[in-house]
């Protein structure tokens, strides 16, 4: 399979689309700063004042995770990656957020979130071996302020609120930022840790990327109320942002963590967006969604709007684009090289790290697989 | 040498971890200005305030969640469960994320989470109040499992396990926690994961740990007046377990009997019995017999001490076992 392209390519705005992201009978009104047609456009309570650098910097940001994405897709289809949980569609949840957050920030993950990691200045490459089977996380978390991925839905929302005490114990004015989806709200964990981070006026951002489904299920079956209107039920802020609009919820994001670091405890952000791919590579949604549900979804691309709007205010030229569009197309070459590089681990290796201290179990167990695998050395040849 | 209760005995090993290390931080329902359904943290909340004892809101998984994510801020959490069978809520952050982590990180980041569980029965207490979960712990890699039977034990073993790096789910004998014994607290303690020789003996090894620790010195005392030379080893540690103190007793002796109050079926007397097994096969004079729980929930209070193992079911497996 050929990856396509990924550079945005302007577009004519369709009649009936216009006016921002379409409402559901009886659903809010979501914070957004930039129409679907890439009009600037002002809110009440959110507002941002960003550079031409800085917007064309969005603008790369989410192309370069996009290309990144489309590549382990492409990566799982050629067998080089087991699976793969794709981000399309989320480019500016996860850019958005990811750039508000500081470096001594904390990021607490789910397993989708490349984007935040790219922001975080996570190598991709680092991303990919859980899903190649080379090990279940790999990486430091503590470099970039950025967790493992977690998998069990909704766990991670609880070490961000434990963290977040943390630091409130240390008197230091951080924040955390946890990830999770429209699904995971429906976990206990998720509870809880509003629970507690509201009990302890914990420096924490709950981000719920509500991507619409949760595999095949739809957020009809997770709540019967906007998912953050839940957090006034806990006793803190909920906002929602319209989740493809980079710059609205760059405005949420950084006022949500303003809001955490001095001292006003948690706040709920949903981005309200959609997974343009299937929830994982191992997923068919043609089996439980119409495609067009998923078309309509296609004019609100994050990135075609941002482009639309540099465009119209001559804020980014041709050779920006083309210059994106090439460092896309480098990221994809590092990435396709490095993945295929990339050893399988040792088989001793699955007895390391189990222990900080040491155990005897493992001692003998290594020793015992060691001596098996050294035995079939000594074997005559031919047997 | 100090006369104290394993309640107070563990009451002072979590004031000295508070005084050394300002990281250490205390966790769990009822546990401030209460003292603790048992007491055990009496005192604490009053002199080390409540930013290192902690009250928790009524959710295990949050409380043991959120110590994850204080372990990773650099805090040394010690979280307490109220009750053994209250700890299933928790059992996925402790299975599929305190355990694990470490491993995850390739290492990078250490979790350092103490779990104390007040286990076991006859207390006569109501339902879940009695139970004895820790198979499940010890069945998991990444997790280290201890239990203590004396003051001496408790005091050490308890520190020991909030100076480890790893996580340490920490049982403690609630049927015992006002037994009274002596703590030397200057001395040097055992290592956290060494079996200890309770008693000598030349005729068969008891095995036992926690509450069934006391039962099997009341039956090798028994036992001695029949003229019977019974040795108990208290494991302490359940995970790593110590095998080669076992077994020196078991070439010693030639018998071995496990005791717990946990159900038989798949308990850590089987893990028992089938390593000392394996190690021991030719200086056994028989099988390898265990001594426990039924397979059956745990029964109402009126009947548990049917269930659970007493000194005439440990002495019935001692005449079983040397009449082979």
């Amino acid at each position: 399979m050929s990856v396509k392209s990924t550079a945005a390519k302007p577009r004519t705005p369709r009649t009936g689309t216009r006016g921002g992201a379409k409402r559901r009978e009886g659903e809010p009104e979501l914070v957004q700063l930039l129409t679907p047609e890439g009009e600037r456009v002002q809110h009440s309570e959110y507002s941002i004042d960003l550079s031409p650098e800085e917007l064309r910097g969005l603008y790369r940001d989410m192309v370069l995770t996009r290309r990144f994405d489309a590549e382990a897709t492409s990566l799982q289809r050629q067998g080089e990656l087991g699976l793969w949980a794709s981000l399309l569609g989320q480019e500016a949840a996860q850019i958005g957020s990811g750039r508000a957050t500081r470096p001594d920030d904390y990021v607490f993950p789910t397993y989708r979130e490349h984007g935040v990691a790219w922001c975080r200045g996570v190598d991709p490459v680092n991303l990919l071996g859980m899903f190649r089977g080379v090990n279940h996380g790999g990486w430091d978390p503590n470099e970039n302020n950025f967790h493992l991925y977690t998998i069990v839905i909704g766990s991670q929302t609880l070490h961000a609120t434990g963290y977040a005490m943390g630091i409130s114990k240390d008197g230091a004015d951080s924040a955390v930022i946890a990830y999770f989806g429209d699904g995971a709200s429906s976990q206990g964990d998720v509870a809880e840790a509003f629970t507690f981070a509201a009990v302890y006026n914990a420096p924490v951002v709950f981000f719920c990327q509500n991507n619409q489904w949760a595999i095949s299920e739809p957020t009809e079956k997770q709540s019967r109320v906007p998912i953050y209107q839940r957090a006034a039920g806990f006793g803190f802020p909920g906002v929602r942002v319209d989740g493809n609009d980079v710059l609205a919820v760059l405005a949420v994001t950084r006022a949500a963590l303003e809001h955490a670091r001095s001292g006003q405890g948690p706040m709920l952000v949903e981005a309200f967006t959609y997974r343009m791919g299937a929830h994982t590579t191992s997923d068919d949604p043609t089996r439980y969604r119409l495609d067009e549900e998923r078309e309509q979804w296609e004019h609100k691309d994050p990135i075609l709007r941002l482009r639309s709007y540099l465009e119209k205010d001559g804020i980014a030229d041709e050779a920006f684009f083309a210059g994106v569009e090439e460092e896309s197309e480098a990221l994809g070459k590092r990435v396709r090289e490095a993945v295929r590089a990339m050893p399988d681990p040792d088989p001793m290796s699955i007895f390391e790290n189990i222990y900080a201290d040491g155990h005897a179990l493992v001692d003998e167990e290594r020793a015992q697989f060691a001596a098996y695998q050294a035995s079939f050395a000594d074997s005559p040849e031919g047997h | 040498m100090a006369t104290m209760t394993i309640a107070k005995a563990l009451n002072e090993a979590l004031r000295k971890s508070l005084e050394t290390d300002p990281k250490v931080v205390l966790m769990g329902e009822d546990i401030g200005k209460l003292g603790g359904v048992f007491r055990i943290t009496d005192g604490l909340h009053k002199d080390f305030g409540e930013q290192r004892v902690i009250d928790t809101p009524l959710a295990e998984s949050g409380i043991v969640g959120t110590a994850i994510g204080l372990a990773l801020r650099g805090y040394r959490p010690v979280v307490e469960i109220q009750f053994d069978g209250f700890v299933f809520p928790a059992y996925d952050q402790i299975v599929t994320q305190l355990a694990k982590m470490h491993a995850r990180a390739l290492g990078k980041i250490k979790l350092p989470v103490v779990i104390r569980i007040p286990y076991g029965g006859g207390i006569g207490a109501v339902e879940h109040h009695s139970e004895s979960p820790e198979a499940y712990f010890a069945h998991t890699a990444g997790l280290k499992v201890v239990s203590p039977s004396t003051p001496q034990d408790a005091y050490w073993m308890l520190q020991q396990a909030i100076d480890s790096d790893d996580p340490v789910i920490f049982l403690e004998p609630k049927r015992r926690y006002w037994d009274k014994g002596e703590v030397d607290t200057d001395g040097i303690p055992a290592p956290l994961h060494k079996a200890r020789t309770a008693r000598e003996g030349t005729d068969l090894t008891l095995a036992a740990y926690g509450p069934m620790v006391k039962v099997c010195l009341e039956a090798a005392a028994a036992a001695a007046e029949e003229g019977r030379s019974l040795e108990v080893v208290d494991l302490r540690s359940l995970s790593p377990l110590d095998f080669d103190a076992v077994q020196a007793s078991v070439e010693k002796t030639r018998r071995l009997v496990v005791v717990h109050e946990a159900p038989v079926q798949l308990g850590m007397g089987a893990e028992i019995a089938a390593r000392i097994t394996e190690r021991c096969f030719y200086h056994l004079e028989a099988p390898v017999l265990r001594v426990g729980g039924f397979h059956a929930p745990y029964p109402p209070a009126r009947v548990e001490e049917e269930y659970l193992p007493g000194l005439d079911r440990v002495l019935d497996a001692v005449d079983r076992s040397l009449a082979f």
